[in-house]
């Protein structure tokens, strides 16, 4: 209880710098709309103004506040403006239609999922193979550490243009982006994961006489179930960021990533913010769904407390 | 055909020599685990080399590592300008920033409990989002020279930062907290004598993790705006223009700019934390 209310405290005053943040940020462009519209505005001349400090104007002229919470295109939109965008975008709008936030969530989403699934099938197979054989351990395990180190993201747009320059486009590019930044977390976290047994739990099979395939069946691969985890939800994080970012290079017209720019071209901060919350709403769900499929299946393999 | 039948007797060379590696006497050594990486990274680049130019590989779709070599070499002012640029100017102040921020945070989170109950889970939530997606609206704000793709990377590091080190300062047992207590320490003597040494070991592994972030956000943000100059500029629109050994030039400096950046906060840790059993032994 006391947690929650420290939780709703900490928001509400996020919330609170938010709307005083709005102010200065936004106060210069409310000032020179109001004086087109016929307002008195101190200092008169847009010269002075550009010179002074925007908590100052903002002092000097308190009439205009209010305004800063309601600009068309503000610097800063104020947070009910994001929450109303996103609102009208998502169950105001048909899901069928461009501008629906929920259709060009599902063209990030799909491009996440399908990436997701091949990054952690292929990883968890190469973690197999790496401790099962001495040399993939040798000579695979230390390029998978060092790729953790490497901004690989920065590989994306080039997948992108060399694949559409073989005639593959779509969901398959971005989903290569998704599955290779999902790949190496996983990689490493399942090396850990199976090889998590200690040795007393490997030799009491061993005194089974439990062969290699058992062995993995019924101890390495239940006991690898915690790191497996941990690294889904660090992989699908990474994922959706793939997908975001994949869909910046060409000028995809669809996707929360293609929202994110078009809004940067065109100044529509408000479509920005909305198409970021979106997105973040969309990493939460998905990170919170696999932490629920966690407790539920660390439950009933009795790991869980 | 036959280079393409060479890369095949290459790779499997060098698969053999790892192989006999692995299974000889010395293979727990130290001169075997930094030869066998080695070995494999070798012969990946050389059935590169080999099948691009059997095949006859298109350059838009995968230069040769030869190719991508004399470019890195004829390009070098071009590509020391734009690490200068990404990586020095953006990367390393936000990251300096955004550490130091999440530092003295987690400090005040650490003091209060109320923040600490009602601040960590808002950050932990954080850490998990997609934070590069702020680009935009910090390139916005900021400008498009450096200054915008620090900001972005502070934002980018300053959770996982804030969240590490507010564990860390955790970490002392209450038996430690007690001991000092009967010394009569001060708040701050015991922050500095006993919490702030026993949360170094997760310092670093938030400092650890923000390397990467950071030649991420840096090299993201470019994508939204830029000057003529920088890693994430040169990429795209060395893309555009197709010239792809370009790109894997930039992104060679990049894995470089990465591991080093890595490997330095690394070898800080080892000569800060000597004392904590992952660095003996």
């Amino acid at each position: 209880m006391k947690q929650v209310i420290a939780v709703l405290t900490v928001l509400a005053a996020i919330v609170a710098f938010w709307y005083v943040a709005c102010v200065p940020m936004n106060i210069k462009g409310v000032l020179t709309e109001q004086e087109r519209a016929g307002a008195e505005v101190q200092p008169p001349s847009a010269k002075d103004r550009r010179d002074m400090g925007e908590i100052g104007l903002a002092l000097n002229n308190s009439f205009a506040i209010p305004a800063t919470w309601e600009q068309k295109r503000p610097r800063l939109p104020a947070p009910h403006q994001v929450a109303v965008e996103l609102w009208e975008t998502t169950i105001g709008k048909k899901i069928t239609s461009k501008r629906s936030l929920i259709y060009h969530g599902w063209v990030t989403l799909s491009a996440t999922m399908l990436g997701f699934v091949i990054g952690t099938g292929l990883g968890i197979l190469l973690a197999v193979g790496i401790v099962h054989s001495r040399v993939m351990d040798l000579s695979v395990m230390p390029w998978a550490i060092v790729s953790q180190t490497i901004p690989i993201i920065a590989l994306a747009p080039m997948i992108i243009v060399v694949l559409y320059s073989v005639g593959i486009q779509g969901i398959i590019p971005k989903a290569i982006i998704s599955a290779y930044l999902s790949f190496f977390p996983v990689v490493v976290g399942m090396v850990k994961g199976l090889r998590s047994p200690d040795a007393m739990q490997l030799d009491l099979l061993r005194t089974y006489s439990a062969s290699r395939s058992q062995g993995f069946w019924k101890l390495r691969l239940p006991a690898s179930m915690p790191y497996l985890f941990t690294s889904l939800k660090i992989g699908v994080a990474a994922s959706l960021v793939g997908a975001i970012v994949g869909e910046l290079p060409t000028g995809a017209v669809a996707g929360l990533g293609a929202r994110l720019l078009a809004g940067s071209y065109y100044g529509q901060t408000v479509q920005i913010w909305s198409a970021l919350f979106a997105a973040a709403l969309l990493a939460a769900c998905l990170v919170g769904l696999l932490g629920l499929l966690e407790r539920v299946v660390l439950r009933r393999m009795g790991i869980a407390q | 055909m036959m280079l393409v039948v060479l890369a095949i007797a290459v790779w499997l060379l060098g698969w053999w020599i790892n192989s006999r590696l692995a299974s000889g006497p010395y293979a727990d050594s130290r001169m075997v685990r930094t030869l066998a990486p080695l070995i494999f990274g070798l012969t990946i680049i050389g059935v590169w080399e080999l099948l691009v130019r059997g095949l006859e590989v298109p350059l838009v779709i995968l230069p040769a590592p030869s190719v991508i070599a004399v470019r890195f070499a004829n390009s070098l002012p071009i590509l020391w300008a734009d690490f200068f640029q990404t990586i020095i100017k953006g990367a390393l102040s936000g990251y300096v920033i955004g550490c130091g921020a999440a530092f003295l945070m987690a400090i005040a989170v650490d003091r209060w409990d109320f923040l600490r109950l009602g601040l960590l889970p808002v950050g932990n939530f954080v850490a998990a989002l997609p934070i590069v997606g702020t680009a935009p609206i910090l390139v916005m704000w900021f400008g498009f020279d450096w200054h915008s793709k620090a900001a972005v990377v502070v934002v980018m590091v300053f959770f996982p930062m804030l969240v590490n080190t507010v564990a860390g300062l955790r970490e002392a047992t209450a038996m430690q907290r007690d001991l000092m207590e009967t010394y009569a320490a001060t708040y701050w003597q015991s922050f500095l004598k006993l919490r702030l040494p026993a949360a170094m070991p997760f310092i670093f592994n938030g400092l650890k993790i923000s390397t990467t972030l950071a030649l991420i956000g840096a090299i993201v943000a470019e994508f939204f705006g830029s000057p003529t100059l920088g890693m994430g500029f040169r990429i795209s629109t060395s893309v555009g223009q197709l010239s792809l050994d370009m790109v894997w030039a930039e992104i060679v400096v990049a894995a470089l700019a990465g591991t080093t950046f890595y490997g330095l906060v690394a070898m800080i840790e080892k000569a800060v934390t000597f004392w904590h059993p992952s660095q003996r032994g």
